[in-house]
C-alpha cells in the first residue's frame, strides 16, 4: 500500500473536510461541486460557452471592475480609520497619511483604483454594446448597468472632496455648481423665477438642490460629511445592491452573450 | 511644427479634423480593421505621446495633476478597443459574407466548458495583473495633494475632475442648465433607452459592423468625439479661464482673448435690422425662438424624409421618434459650437430674465 503524502493527509482530516466539502478537481463531478459549493464561485455557471471565456472576447473588463470595487472597498476601509472628515483634521490626516507612513501606498491605491474604475466600467461598456450584448434578453441588464456607471462616477466624484485640498473643494464647486441651473429646482436655472408665491421665492440658494447636495450654499464643512458618508456609506451600499442585481440578471439572462 | 501643432490642435480645427477622421474610419472601416493598421495605430501613438513627454511645457502642464495620468491609459485603451472592436467585427462579416457564421458561433466555441478551471484561472490571472499594475502605478505616481481648501481663493482654471471634463467643456458652447444638467440626463437616458430603440436582431452576442452600421456608428460618434474627445480638449487644451492653450504653450493667465460673442437677437435687430432691441422679450429674441422651433419642426420632417422612413417602419412610432429627439438633441451640441467658430455666436436665445438662455 502506497504511503499517503502529508497533502492527502491534510486532505483527510476532519477539519479540512468541514471547510471544503469536494474532493481536488481532477474530475468533472469536483469541478461542479467546487464552482457550486463556493458562495463567491457560485456567482459564475458551472459550464458556459467556450466564446464566454475568451479574453478576446469579454476583454475582462466587467470582471475587473468589480475587482477594482472590492479593492477600493478593502482600501477605502482601511484608509477610514486614519482619516476624520471636519474640515479641523481632513487635511492633515491626509498630510499624515504620507508623511507618516513608511511606504505608505493606500491612498494611491485608493485613488488609482477610483481612475481605473472609472476606466473598466467605461471600457467594459464599450464591448458590451460592440458585442450587442444589450439585445434581448439583455436590456434591463443594460439599464443596471448605466446606473452602475452613474454611480461608479458619483461615487469617484464624492471622494474627490475628502482630501480637503484646493484641488477637492473646487472641483466639487465647479460640479455641483450645474446643480444650481437645474430647470425648476435650482435657483440659478431656468423656470426658479417663476415660482414665487407674492414676495416669497419658492426656490432660492437656501433650498435649491445644490443646497441639498452640499448642505448649504457653498463647499463647507457640512459638505465634507455629507460627501463621506455618501461616499463611505450610502452610494457603496447602492452600488452593492446593484451589482447583485447585475450579476443574477447575467445568469438568468442566459450568461455571458453568445451567438443566439 | 510645436507652433503649428499649437495651432491646429484649436478646438475649431482638431474638432473638424477629429469629425473628418471619424468618416473616414467608418468609410474605409475594412482597410482600418487589419492587424497591420491596429500595430501601426499602437506604435504611432505610442511615439507621438512619447514625443508630447519630452516637450518640458507640456510635461510641466501634464504633471500638474497626477490625475491626468490615467487619460493617457483611457487614450490607449480607448483607441485599442475601438480598433479591436471593428478588427473583430469585419473579420466576423467577411465570415459571414463568404457563407459562413461568426467566429464566436463555430461549433467548437459553442461547446460547453467547465468554469473552473477554464474561467475561474482567467480571472485569477487577470486579478493578479490589475493588481501588479495598481500597485506599481501606485509606486511610481503619488496621488495629487494641494495646499488645503482654501474657500476665498480659487485656483485658475478651476476644473472638474477629468471623467467630467467633456461636460465642462460643453459648459463653453452652453449655460450650466444643458451643458451639466439636460443634456447628461439625456445622455443617461439615451442609453438606458438603447436595447429598447434598436429593433435590429442581429449582431447579438458577437462583434459585427456591417450587421449594425447605424447603431454602431451613432454610438462611436458619440463616444470617441462627443465625450472622449471633449474629455481631452478640456484637460490638455484649457488653461486659465477656460481659454485655448495649444499642448506646447505656457499656461499664461494674461493670454487675451477677443470676447466679442453675439447674439441672434443683436444680429437680427441691430445688425440685419439696424435698429435697437425691442423691449418685448419674446418679440427680442424672435429670430432664435424661430430657428429652435424650426429646427425641430422643420429638421425632424426633413429627416424623415431623407433617412428616416426605412426605420419609421421598422421601429414603429415611440421609439423612431425617440431615437430622432436624441439625435436632434446630440447634433445641438456640433451645431453650437461650429456657430461659435464661426459666428461668434453667444445665445440663439437669450432671456436671462428667466435664467432661460440656449
Amino acid at each position: 500500500m502506497a504511503e499517503k503524502s502529508f497533502a492527502e493527509k491534510v486532505a483527510n482530516t476532519q477539519v479540512w473536510k468541514s471547510i471544503f466539502r469536494h474532493g481536488p478537481p481532477n474530475n468533472a463531478r469536483n469541478r461542479a461541486a467546487i464552482v457550486a459549493g463556493n458562495v463567491f464561485l457560485h456567482l459564475h455557471p458551472i459550464k458556459l460557452k467556450k466564446s464566454g471565456v475568451q479574453l478576446g472576447y469579454t476583454w475582462c473588463m466587467g470582471g475587473l471592475s468589480f475587482f477594482v470595487f472590492l479593492a477600493l472597498s478593502v482600501t477605502g476601509v482601511l484608509l477610514m480609520f486614519y482619516y476624520r472628515p471636519t474640515a479641523e483634521y481632513a487635511f492633515n490626516d491626509i498630510i499624515g497619511m504620507r508623511e507618516h507612513v513608511p511606504l505608505g501606498i493606500m491612498r494611491e491605491l485608493h485613488r488609482w483604483g477610483a481612475h481605473a474604475m472609472v476606466i473598466t466600467v467605461w471600457i467594459h461598456m464599450f464591448r458590451v454594446f460592440m458585442t450587442g450584448s444589450y439585445k434581448p434578453p439583455r436590456e434591463f441588464n443594460w439599464g443596471v448597468g448605466v446606473i452602475l456607471l452613474v454611480l461608479t462616477l458619483l461615487l469617484s466624484f464624492t471622494g474627490y472632496l475628502l482630501p480637503w485640498d484646493q484641488l477637492a473643494i473646487w472641483a466639487i464647486t465647479v460640479g455641483s455648481n450645474m446643480a444650481k441651473a437645474t430647470p425648476f429646482a435650482g435657483h440659478g436655472g431656468p423656470g426658479a423665477a417663476l415660482a414665487t408665491i407674492g414676495d416669497f421665492v419658492m426656490v432660492s440658494d437656501k433650498n435649491d438642490v445644490r443646497f441639498q447636495l452640499l448642505a448649504g450654499r457653498f463647499v463647507g464643512e457640512a459638505t465634507l460629511l455629507r460627501f463621506y458618508i455618501l461616499h463611505c456609506v450610502f452610494i457603496p451600499l447602492v452600488v452593492s445592491v446593484l451589482i447583485a442585481i447585475h450579476f443574477w440578471r447575467i445568469r438568468k439572462d442566459g450568461g455571458i452573450s453568445a451567438p443566439l | 511644427m510645436k507652433n503649428i501643432i499649437d495651432m491646429i490642435m484649436a478646438p475649431e480645427y482638431s474638432f473638424t479634423a477629429v469629425v473628418v477622421l471619424f468618416i473616414l474610419m467608418i468609410k474605409y472601416v475594412d482597410k482600418i480593421a487589419t492587424k497591420k493598421f491596429g500595430y501601426s495605430l499602437l506604435l504611432g501613438m505610442t511615439v507621438f505621446i512619447g514625443w508630447l513627454f519630452t516637450d518640458n511645457v507640456f510635461r510641466l502642464n501634464f504633471f500638474a495633476t497626477n490625475d491626468n495620468v490615467p487619460i493617457i491609459f483611457l487614450v490607449f485603451l480607448v483607441v485599442w478597443s475601438c480598433w479591436f472592436s471593428l478588427y473583430k467585427g469585419i473579420q466576423n462579416d467577411n465570415r459571414i459574407a463568404a457563407g459562413g457564421v461568426p467566429l464566436e458561433a463555430e461549433p467548437e466555441n459553442r461547446e460547453k466548458v467547465w468554469s473552473w478551471p477554464n474561467l475561474v484561472y482567467t480571472e485569477l490571472f487577470a486579478i493578479i495583473a490589475c493588481t501588479i499594475f495598481l500597485i506599481v502605478w501606485a509606486i511610481v505616481f503619488k496621488s495629487p495633494l494641494e495646499e488645503p481648501a482654501n474657500p476665498t481663493w480659487a485656483p485658475n482654471p478651476a476644473k472638474a475632475p477629468w471623467y467630467f471634463l467633456g461636460l465642462q467643456e460643453m459648459l463653453v458652447y452652453f449655460d450650466p442648465w444643458l451643458a451639466g444638467v439636460l443634456l447628461p440626463g439625456l445622455i443617461i437616458v439615451g442609453l438606458v433607452a438603447i436595447p429598447y430603440m434598436d429593433v435590429n436582431p442581429k449582431g447579438n452576442g458577437y462583434y459585427t459592423f456591417r450587421e449594425r452600421k447605424f447603431a454602431i456608428t451613432t454610438f462611436l460618434f458619440g463616444w470617441l468625439v462627443l465625450w472622449v474627445f471633449l474629455i481631452i480638449i478640456g484637460t490638455f487644451l484649457r488653461g486659465p479661464n477656460w481659454v485655448y492653450y495649444g499642448p506646447f504653450e505656457v499656461w499664461d493667465a494674461h493670454k487675451v482673448l477677443a470676447a466679442n460673442n453675439v447674439n441672434i437677437s443683436e444680429y437680427f435687430w441691430i445688425k440685419l435690422l439696424n435698429q435697437g432691441l425691442p423691449k418685448n422679450i419674446l418679440v427680442r429674441e424672435i429670430a432664435g425662438i424661430i430657428m429652435t422651433v424650426g429646427y425641430f419642426v422643420v429638421g425632424i420632417p426633413l429627416f424623415n424624409k431623407f433617412f428616416g422612413n426605412k426605420y419609421l417602419k421598422r421601429m414603429g412610432m415611440i421609439r423612431y421618434y425617440l431615437m430622432v429627439m436624441l439625435i436632434f438633441m446630440t447634433l445641438t451640441l456640433p451645431i453650437k459650437m461650429y456657430l461659435r467658430w464661426s459666428i461668434n455666436l453667444k445665445y440663439i436665445i437669450f432671456m436671462p430674465e428667466f435664467e432661460f438662455n440656449i
